[in-house]
């Protein structure tokens, strides 16, 4: 379309960081939410490398999707906030799905 | 109400944000002091790496209060967690990790210490140092804690590794300080451009504070971890975003 | 499409996310939340300063690598955010436990709920009576018995 490589790389991962930003903020899921932070950090560590700045990208990758969402799961546990799906919240709920799908008698 | 508001007040805020860069002048960037550092820094550091060089060598000191705010956010985490920690229950609360997580852990305990020295050392050549390094070495002693939760971590060694990495880092810029008279300047000569022991206590310093940081960290999480769970401590569970608590109970 | 330029699309990335992260700091009920819309803040923010630096057609500034003479960005952004990376995983940290702490301590995340709490037992602190509902702000009916001296000095003065 008349782009070189380098801004077709960067309005793609614009676009999907702003995108893990939107979902961090609307997501249910607060595991799900940890998990967009952590893509956007990485969306935000490949912008550094674009932008000539391999340090920073480095420290930004290992410290935005490494520890820092460790840190944030681990807190995840402790605050009770910990659900992989919603079928645990409430009573009213229909019984768990049982393990080895529906096909067997 | 609110929602419009905050609508405008981001809006507002990208507008300003967007007028002050736009008289910025992408792709030409004033320089006032970076065009002199990268001229001078092979001669005075002896560096390859220039980010290295200048975090290190000439803004010494804002690294020290770098590792000053690190020491004292790791250290109020660490009293404000300090009532919760639970009787015996909190080591036992995770189950050991299945096997797949142990195994790794004992064979990615290795790599990443080395590659976690590998890039503290190599700081002053390569794009790495201290603080990346120091990140690869706490994760390396946390994935141990994360397949073994019972085997724990001696807090005592962290605290003392963390305290001797931060002296060792003042005891270098003050030999600096009674020998040269500027705190925190490069000693030892600059060495041969490129090879590892060059750019005179540089690799000392990225070794301070690598140490420093990873002992940090690795505390920091493990503290963190060792916090029961709320189904031991009899707590209900947090709520969702209030904005879907009708949403299980009407259902069904 | 002329205007979908290298800098046009980076600075609305980093702005964007300024701008996303401060809305949910104003936005967001729920106190984890809030933590989560501060990092990416910090994320964008740390884009935009390294953004300053960058010089077109330049290279990464580690020597050895390319030509001596060719031109390098601006190392001078880049050592202010890594301080500032590292320093915001520490902030993190340090939240996510005075979360846990407030937690324990009332049971509940939601701001709405947290400020009642908090109005509580800051009225119980000072010793004075919690505020009312906002249907009754003036307190319950009948209202108190007037304090007699003030009663006899008023009609004293009246006629």
């Amino acid at each position: 379309m008349g782009l070189d490589l380098m801004t077709w790389v960067a309005l793609l991962t614009v676009l999907l960081v702003l995108l893990s930003a939107v979902l961090v903020l609307v997501l249910d899921n607060f595991i799900g939410a940890v998990a967009a932070s952590g893509v956007v950090s990485l969306g935000v560590a490949v912008l550094f490398v674009l932008l000539r700045a391999p340090d920073v990208a480095m420290t930004e990758a290992a410290v935005g999707a490494g520890l820092s969402g460790v840190v944030l799961a681990l807190g995840l546990r402790r605050l009770g906030l910990w659900r992989l799906d919603d079928s645990e919240l409430g009573a009213g709920r229909a019984a768990p799905r049982r393990p080895g799908g529906r096909g067997r008698a | 109400m609110r929602n419009i508001a905050s609508l405008l007040f981001a809006a507002g805020l990208g507008f300003l944000l967007l007028v002050i860069a736009g008289q910025l002048g992408f792709g030409e960037p004033s320089m006032l002091i970076g065009g002199d550092i990268l001229s001078a820094a092979p001669d005075e550091v002896g560096a390859a790496n220039i980010v290295t060089a200048v975090l290190l060598g000439y803004r010494g000191i804002d690294t020290l209060g770098e590792l000053s705010i690190l020491f004292a956010a790791a250290t109020a985490a660490g009293l404000v967690l300090a009532g919760g920690r639970g009787a015996a229950a909190s080591h036992l609360s995770d189950a050991p990790a299945g096997f797949i997580l142990r195994t790794g852990a004992d064979l990615l305990f290795p790599l990443l210490l080395g590659v976690g020295f590998y890039i503290i050392l190599h700081g002053h050549l390569t794009p790495g140092g201290g603080f990346q390094g120091g990140v690869i070495l706490a994760a390396a002693f946390f994935v141990l804690v994360l397949a073994r939760p019972a085997g724990g971590m001696s807090h005592t060694a962290i605290a003392v590794i963390e305290g001797l990495a931060g002296a060792g880092f003042i005891a270098l810029g003050l030999w600096s300080l009674l020998a040269d008279g500027d705190f925190l300047k490069p000693m030892l000569g600059k060495g041969v451009l490129g090879e590892l022991l060059s750019a005179g206590t540089l690799p000392l310093l990225s070794l301070a504070v690598g140490l420093k940081v990873g002992a940090e960290l690795a505390g920091l999480m493990t503290q963190l971890s060792e916090q029961p769970p709320p189904e031991l401590t009899g707590q209900p569970l947090a709520g969702q975003s209030p904005e879907h608590t009708a949403g299980p109970e009407t259902q069904d | 499409m002329a205007y979908l330029t290298f800098e046009t699309i980076l600075y609305a990335g980093a702005i964007g996310l300024i701008a996303l992260g401060s809305l949910g700091l104003v936005l967001s009920r729920h106190l984890f939340r809030l933590v989560l819309a501060l990092a990416i803040a910090e994320a964008g923010a740390n884009l935009l300063l390294v953004l300053t630096g960058y010089r077109g057609g330049a290279v990464a500034p580690i020597l050895g690598v390319h030509q001596p003479g060719t031109t390098m960005v601006d190392p001078i952004p880049q050592v202010l955010v890594l301080t500032a990376i590292v320093i915001g995983v520490g902030v993190q940290a340090l939240a996510v436990s005075v979360l846990l702490k407030i937690y324990r301590a009332y049971g509940t995340l939601d701001l709405r709920v947290l400020r009642e709490h908090l109005e509580l037992d800051l009225a119980k602190a000072a010793g004075i009576r919690a505020p009312g509902s906002q249907e009754a702000p003036a307190g319950e009916r009948p209202l108190p018995p007037p304090i007699p001296a003030v009663a006899k000095a008023a009609k004293e003065s009246a006629p």
